[in-house]
């Protein structure tokens, strides 16, 4: 069962905690907000992407099993 | 930009016109002369035995697809909302774009044909309330269908009241779930999904929310059936459409083409080119530019439009002529855009302007030979990271731009401004006085 | 070493942990100000900050159940164990006991609400997280009220340098706040 990632756009405020817990997944933009590189995470990153999210001041990463989105 | 809807020369095809067949004299419909036009309206079916939900089924078989912009089937979304309980229809008559005038040009003549379209809605996704949004400052649209829902109300036509609500008149203030936000007394900013609104919307309710032409289509079809629905256009893109056509050509207005139907020939049917062409804007703000030798022969569907890189968006076809320059206009529409975000979301916020500022200096200054680098690195920074599409529309046209226009930009890049900046601005902006500053 | 229930050491145990608990909670307070008000250095990780907030209100805790253990055990005074948590139960140096529970209550309400927090969401966490604001003070009352240390310059001291270090937080924080307009 894999895990993906995503961003609440309107919650966050760029506080950059996710990511110095997750710099494999996530890295900041030039104004300080997160890029996923990857949605989807991969099992062996999965605990360090819960303690991001658990991380998150604003509750803005959210840690969910992955679905399959239609685009 | 003047609203005619031309009852002339339409598009070939005994097809046409459908939706604009009420429209001759620049006079609004009144329901009897509407019902002389179209027939009169049966909810239950000429026999009274239709059940609602049948409604539904024939616009899934018509595969009619929301003409808002994002195309997405009429009846799935229906499907979606009905059976779970009390209801509630939106018809988005909002028409934030500014180069579309489709949308006003039915509220305005037309009104009986799209609040037919929300009582057959509401009957059958069991709505218990109807609401018809359009932007608060436009006083004489709003008297004009307040007048057309009490002589219905006097005919006993629509069980859910249709009321008619206006909402701020920000470009981001018409997204489907800004207006679901601004119903349920917060501001008209777009809210972060899921969920959506046919999952929970006006006071968590399942809300379908359709723009006006898609109703008025589901008025028709609701006549006529699936078939006949079918027996214009293509059987991957069924029926008909509205088209805004403007820029320069010589009759802008809107017209109702078949789907599939050229570029070439909705500017045709427009009067044709009044000079030379360089390219087409297709879809609005959110479309894309195509130059004008690929766009002749695309054929107006969603899937046509991809194929051809650009978008359908919401039926707009600008012709840019030669002596314009398309990196100023695309200049003055993302300066545009960059002021009309909702500000929720960083990159959107922050990017949005960044992006809007190279462009701009890609246009007016020249760019030092890194503004066309600039602009491609910005892209990937912007497109997909906020809650709406509107960042996303903004990069498009962008893109296409820089796809569309790329000898253009090598040259402002390098040599400076062209002459064509200097041409009259083609694509309407609305200027600061004339908008609705709030979102509340 | 034999425990004497009624000598000293209990009482001495008792102020002692009750300082330490307010200079965690003060230390505690302070982290949270710099969560919001997001200060990192090339030596101190956003996360670092994050991460002690959360840790150190467990020592908090920790050092609280201490605090509240050796006073009720403390056979010198009888302060039974429900004061700890319901406000003005024991006469004892009533108020300012009192108030000890009071912020004792407010903690609670503020751990178990972050506990909670992926479930209340944000808005209403964020909302009751405010009630730090209260328990600070108000523990801070509670001890220089009921502390026979007060009148200890050291103590004293302490007692200052926790209100003068979070009004120093407080105000930076409200500072970079305004600069940074709405958002």
């Amino acid at each position: 069962m894999s895990h993906q990632l995503r961003v609440n756009p309107i919650a966050c405020r760029g506080h950059g905690v996710c990511a110095e817990l997750l710099p494999e997944v996530i890295e900041m933009d030039p104004w300080g907000y997160p890029i996923l590189r990857s949605a989807v995470i991969p099992p062996g990153l999965v605990p360090h992407a819960r303690r991001a999210a658990a991380a998150c001041p604003v509750l803005a990463l959210m840690l969910e099993r992955a679905q399959v989105r239609r685009p | 930009m003047t609203v005619t809807a031309s009852p002339g020369p339409q598009a070939a095809g005994a097809a046409l016109p459908r939706l604009l067949a009420g429209v001759g004299r620049e006079v609004v419909l009144g329901l009897a002369e509407h019902e002389r036009e179209y027939g009169t309206l049966w909810l239950r079916g000429p026999s009274g035995s239709r059940r609602p939900e049948r409604l539904i089924d024939i616009v899934e078989a018509a595969g009619l697809t929301g003409r808002g912009g994002a195309g997405f089937p009429t009846g799935r979304k229906m499907r979606s909302v009905a059976g779970r309980g009390e209801a509630v229809v939106v018809a988005n008559g909002a028409e934030g774009e500014p180069a579309s005038a489709k949308d006003r040009m039915l509220l305005s003549y037309l009104p009986h044909l799209v609040l037919d379209g929300i009582t057959l809605a509401a009957d059958a996704v069991g709505a218990t309330e109807a609401h018809l949004c359009v932007h608060r400052h436009e006083h004489d649209l709003i008297d004009g269908l307040a007048a057309a829902v009490a002589e219905r109300r006097r005919a006993g036509l629509d069980p859910v009241p249709i009321q008619i609500t206006g909402i701020p008149g920000r470009y981001v203030s018409s997204e489907q779930s800004s207006i679901v936000g601004y119903l349920n007394g917060g501001p008209a900013k777009p809210a972060f999904s899921p969920p959506r609104p046919h999952q929970s919307g006006v006071r968590g309710r399942p809300t379908l929310v359709n723009n006006v032409e898609t109703l008025a289509h589901v008025a028709l079809i609701a006549r006529h059936g699936d078939r006949w629905f079918r027996s214009a256009g293509l059987p991957s893109a069924p029926g008909t459409m509205l088209v805004t056509v403007d820029g320069a050509v010589r009759w802008p207005g809107v017209y109702e083409i078949e789907l599939g139907t050229g570029a070439g020939a909705v500017v045709a049917l427009a009067g044709g080119p009044t000079e030379d062409l360089q390219a087409l804007l297709i879809g609005g703000y959110f479309g894309a530019w195509l130059p004008a030798e690929v766009a002749w022969e695309a054929p107006l569907t969603q899937s046509g439009m991809r194929a051809a890189g650009g978008a359908l968006g919401a039926g707009i076809v600008v012709a840019l002529p030669g002596s314009s320059c398309g990196i100023a206009e695309t200049a003055r529409v993302m300066r545009y855009l960059a002021d009309q975000g909702a500000g929720q979301c960083g990159p959107c916020l922050m990017g949005l302007p960044a992006l809007a500022g190279a462009v701009a200096d890609l246009a007016f200054q020249g760019g030092r030979g890194s503004a066309v680098d600039a602009i491609a690195a910005l892209l990937p920074l912007i497109e997909r990271r906020g809650a709406c599409r509107h960042p996303d529309g903004a990069t498009q046209l962008v893109r296409s731009a820089m796809r569309a226009f790329i000898a253009d930009a090598r040259w402002h890049d390098h040599c400076g401004p062209c002459d064509g900046v200097r041409h009259a601005p083609l694509l309407p902006i609305p200027g600061d006085g004339e908008e609705d500053r709030d979102w509340a | 070493m034999s425990f004497a229930l009624n000598g000293p050491a209990l009482w001495y145990a008792t102020r002692a942990t009750g300082l330490v608990t307010l200079l965690l909670l003060t230390g505690t307070m302070l982290l949270g100000i710099v969560t919001a008000g997001r200060f990192a250095s090339e030596n101190w990780p956003r996360f670092l900050t994050v991460g002690l907030h959360r840790n150190m209100t467990l020592l908090v805790l920790i050092f609280l159940a201490l605090h509240v253990g050796t006073t009720v055990v403390d056979t010198y005074t009888s302060i039974p164990a429900t004061a700890a948590v319901i406000p003005f139960v024991s006469s004892y140096k009533s108020p300012w006991l009192g108030l000890g529970a009071v912020a004792a209550d407010l903690l609670i309400a503020v751990m178990v609400t972050s506990l909670l927090r992926n479930r209340l969401g944000f808005r209403a966490w964020r909302g009751l997280h405010w009630l730090a604001y209260a328990c600070w003070p108000v523990a801070l009352i509670h001890g220089l009220g009921t502390g026979t240390d007060r009148r200890t310059l050291w103590v004293f001291a302490a007692s200052l340098g926790c209100v003068a270090t979070v009004a120093v937080a407080a105000t930076w924080r409200l500072a970079t706040a305004a600069r940074a307009g709405t958002r």
